[in-house]
């Protein structure tokens, strides 16, 4: 009967099968008001006028907003991106106005008769175009806004926040260097293209609650940010969550929310859902970071890395949102997974006309380990040294510190060598890296190595309560929003193992309510197996100590002579002593009818120990819980002849800590790395000289589909992670931080020339061996 | 204007209008919302039912063409082999491509119950999953054709 190491189907397997799931969008109620955006065309304009007088005339439409309907301005670090566009649009596909009317047809109509003059404005069309001297400034009052204080701006510039980081003795690590290798890259921001798009309603009732259902990963900060933006007290506010139909990071950015809540008190409170189209989602909705790096490394003529200094350009988009976090998050782990001892890093966050930034699966580390790990790869040739080789010397091990001066353990540093090691076996590295098929067909491999820590707030909690059924089996609710990550099953198969009992026996929650549910921070960052897990241990042990406390009483026994097994209490030396739980779990009655205890309500909570914010300017801190680890690789056949290749094979091992859910896992690894490989062979959005979206369809912007992927090899290694239930390590991003650096690594083995940008169309190979540079260069 | 539905083994008769998308009627008159929207542009799948058994993606396809056509929705399948593959194989996350994976590949495994490596392909090009990296699926429609192909 074990629960941990099963892979136990998730728990909502039949619904998802049916057809009966429901996702946000799916809640259809007769006297529902739908609401209709009107967009920017221009990504820099200046708003001169905004005519809503035709739109208004069209039958069924109720109100149209406009940026004069609230000045309130938000943002998760920097409050500087108002709700709907008001003087200025700063990126295409920016919201102007809202149409709210008792059909969608009547909405959108009504969206598309809204007028509005605009005069445009220069755009700045990438993040080294931001840092141009002449560069039109994004935000002229940048110095007034609110900030939270994690980003630091530079005000009169399109500087959203500049950090650093310093470990060692850059200087010194110079003087050892022998060899010195420089590289940069660059990609533009690209699409979460979840299948799901967002979608959000809100109702004001007539007691005060606001009542607000999002397809969200963030229900409780939806929660606490609706309270401050609009000075609302947090218990009149009620987050709902169903199912979300995946997420990718894209959303955990607020942003539907406060559209809705507004356009429900335009209409004197009534119920409006709002569907984003899939152009909406894309062109308008929050976008994944861009980047633009240059990583130099200094190392001996042995290849032992003496010096890094890493300037990241980041692509933050019109707004900060997360971006100035994910960057911070990139400068963390700056280095990879290599003890690196004297390290320079300097990160600047860009405003640019592009849509804003949010959170991406990874979170700045597919973006990190694509500027290091191909400044690696240059070090290896200017070195002549096998790359596996390279990164095998310098893998960072327990004893050494990460970039933010913490001391790395074999607790909360995964096992790279072993990684490694495995790698250089299942990719069969020492046989051939690089090999002509027939006159025009070249294989070539590529590798790449990984770590990433999440970057949490460092009061990010989860709680878990458990309430007993009369049958002896128990409900868990946890604060874990099911984005398909399987986290809930994961976590009745921790309670079940826990209790000692089988994991079919455990119902769980899947939806959230945040005015009953425990406050789960946020399902990101990989984090709900250990968070909510802790939780979920803590619950169970409050419970199990209820139930031996009635236990004892009924069986006469001291509660410290009592075990829990197979939904039984026994006394431990006579197990001929023993009662049914569900005698127990809702009040134990006595033959002559007085009853005592009852129902078996068991409640946990956690918060990660002794985590600090980062010091802007050291990059000292501790960020996260434990640095997680992998090494990747991938094959791949390239025709000389015109630049285009197959995917043929992408390898991934893990350190998993301890595997708890086999397939789960498995599915969780392979999933992110067809997603590592889908951005880095085709995704990028595609932005004219004007900053305008030219790709904002799953027709244009294509992502990979079945016949396009390599087959998979997934391994895992178990180095436990002490603070984790049963020791489990993140895992649900891990698969795709390397795939992006791997795959360019293979591209350029097979063209002979160093690939620097994403995404790696064949015409950009093409372009790479014939020598033309990138425009943006 | 008022059409005849064959839905789900059912005769309805609904009113509808001209413009009126089939997926849009699926979920918003008869509740069935299995079908899902991820583009109403013909580039997903998510929103695939059949039509006199072969798949159609019914974000391109309007009520009023429907009319007098046999249409079943995820919901409409009882259980099909295909719906326990999904499950023995984990061939799902989020699950919102899953209905539109799933009537494809009913309808393939019912047209060509020998299906080769390339019709799966072929047919299997017309839904975007998300969230897996498609070999789940592929062992799912595997393992419901060598069933069928057993079971002959
Ligand atoms: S919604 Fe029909 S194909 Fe995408
Ligand atoms: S399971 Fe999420 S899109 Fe396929």
């Amino acid at each position: 009967m074990k629960a941990i190491g099963r892979s136990v189907p998730k728990k909502e397997s039949f619904d998802k099968v049916t057809g009966v799931a429901m996702y946000t969008a799916d809640k259809v109620e007769a006297r529902m008001l739908h609401a209709r955006l009107a967009l920017s065309p221009y990504a820099h304009a200046r708003i001169l006028s905004v005519d809503t007088s035709e739109a208004k005339q069209v039958q069924g439409v109720k109100t149209i907003l406009t940026g004069d309907v609230s000045d309130v301005l938000i943002g998760e670090e920097i409050r500087d991106r108002p709700i709907i566009a008001r003087e200025k649009v700063r990126y295409y596909g920016e919201v102007v106005a809202v149409a709210v009317a008792d059909t969608e047809a009547a909405a959108k109509r009504a969206a598309e008769l809204i007028r509005v003059e605009y005069e445009p404005l220069p755009v700045v069309n990438s993040p080294v175009d931001a840092l141009r001297q002449d560069a039109p400034i994004l935000h002229d009052k940048l110095g007034e806004y609110e900030n939270e204080g994690r980003a630091v701006p530079v005000p009169g510039t399109n500087i959203a926040s500049v950090n650093r980081l310093r470990k060692g003795d850059i200087d010194k690590g110079w003087k050892e260097s022998e060899m010195i290798a420089e590289n940069t890259v660059w990609f533009m921001p690209s699409d979460h293209a979840a299948m799901e798009t967002r979608s959000a309603t809100a109702e004001i009732r007539p007691d005060g609650y606001v009542v607000i259902d999002t397809s969200s990963q963030v229900p409780f900060t939806v929660k606490k940010y609706m309270a401050n933006y609009f000075g609302i007290g947090s218990g009149w506010i009620v987050v709902q969550t169903p199912l979300v139909g995946g997420a990718f990071g894209g959303k955990s950015a607020i942003f539907l929310e406060p559209i809705v809540y507004l356009a429900s008190k335009a209409v004197g409170g009534r119920k409006v859902k709002i569907v984003l189209t899939r152009e909406e989602d894309m062109a308008s909705a929050p976008v994944r970071i861009g980047l633009h790096a240059t990583v130099k490394l200094g190392s001996t003529l042995d290849g032992y890395i003496k010096a890094a200094h890493i300037t990241y350009r980041f692509d933050g988009g019109a707004y900060n949102d997360k971006s100035s976090d994910v960057a911070k998050a990139a400068v963390i782990d700056c280095s990879g997974p290599y003890g690196i001892p004297n390290l320079a890093c300097d990160c600047f966050t860009l405003y640019t006309n592009h849509g804003f930034a949010a959170a991406f699966r990874g979170y700045g580390h597919s973006e990190l380990t694509f500027a290091m790990e191909r400044a690696i790869d240059a070090l290896a040739d200017k070195l002549g040294m096998d790359p596996w080789e390279l990164r095998f010397r310098n893998a960072a091990v327990p004893g050494d510190t990460a970039p933010t001066r913490d001391l790395l353990t074999p607790s909360n540093l995964g096992d790279i060598k072993t990684c490694l090691n495995r790698l250089k076996i299942l990719s069969e590295w020492e046989g051939w890296q690089v090999r002509q098929i027939d006159a025009y067909r070249i294989r070539a491999k590529g590798i790449s190595c990984f770590w990433k820590n999440s970057s949490m707030d460092t009061d990010a909690s989860s709680g878990a309560i458990i309430l007993f059924n009369p049958d002896g089996s128990i409900n868990l609710e946890t604060g874990v929003v099911e984005i398909g990550t399987g986290t809930k099953t994961v976590l009745a198969q921790i309670l079940a193992e826990r209790m000692r009992m089988s994991p079919e026996r455990i119902h769980v929650k899947l939806t959230v309510d945040t005015r009953t549910t425990p406050e789960h921070w946020k399902t990101v960052a990989s984090r709900g197996t250990l968070l909510a897990g802790r939780a979920v241990l803590k619950a169970a042990d409050d419970a199990i100590r209820q139930l031996l406390d009635i236990a004892a009483c009924v069986l006469r026994a001291d509660p410290e002579d009592l075990v829990l097994e197979n939904e039984k209490v026994f006394v431990r030396a006579d197990p001929s002593v023993n009662i049914e739980v569900r005698e127990i779990c809702y009040g134990y009655v006595y033959p002559n009818g007085n009853a005592i205890g009852g129902q078996i309500i068991g409640r946990g909570h956690y918060i990660q120990r002794r985590m600090n914010p980062l010091n802007p300017v050291t990059g000292e801190g501790t960020p996260g819980p434990e640095w997680n680890v992998g090494a990747q690789a991938v094959e791949i056949e390239m025709d000389t002849r015109d630049c285009s290749y197959r995917l043929m094979k992408a390898i991934s091992v893990n350190d998993a800590g301890k595997v708890l859910n086999p397939e789960g896992a498995r599915g969780q690894v392979m999933g992110a790395m067809a997603m590592g490989l889908s951005f880095a062979n085709r995704e990028g959005f595609d932005y004219n000289e004007q900053g305008m979206v030219l790709n904002p369809t799953l027709r244009d912007f294509s992502v990979l589909r079945y016949d396009e992927n390599p087959s998979y090899i997934v391994e895992f290694i178990e180095t436990p992670c002490l603070d984790a239930p049963y020791g489990a390590r993140a895992l649900g991003e891990h698969g795709m931080i390397g795939m992006p650096a791997a795959l360019a690594d293979a591209l350029s083995r097979a063209a002979g020339v160093r690939l620097n940008q994403l995404p790696l169309y064949p015409e950009t190979v093409w372009r790479a061996r014939m020598g033309y540079s990138h425009v943006f260069l | 204007m008022r059409i005849e539905l064959l839905l789900n083994g059912e005769k309805h008769l609904v009113e509808v209008q001209p413009p009126e998308l089939l997926l849009d009627v699926l979920r918003e008159t008869f509740g069935l919302t299995g079908a899902k929207p991820g583009c109403r542009n013909g580039d997903c799948g998510t929103c695939t039912v059949t039509v006199n058994g072969w798949p159609m993606k019914s974000c391109l396809m309007l009520a009023a063409e429907a009319s007098g056509q046999a249409v079943v929705t995820v919901e409409g399948l009882g259980d099909a082999d295909i719906q326990q593959a999904f499950v023995d194989k984990f061939a799902f996350q989020c699950g919102y491509c899953t209905p539109g994976f799933i009537m494809n590949i009913h309808a393939l495994s019912s047209k060509h119950p020998q299906a080769d490596e390339a019709t799966i392909r072929d047919w299997l090009q017309s839904n975007i999953c998300r969230c897996t990296g498609y070999e789940e699926i592929r062992q799912a429609v595997v393992s419901v054709l060598e069933g069928k192909v057993k079971g002959m």
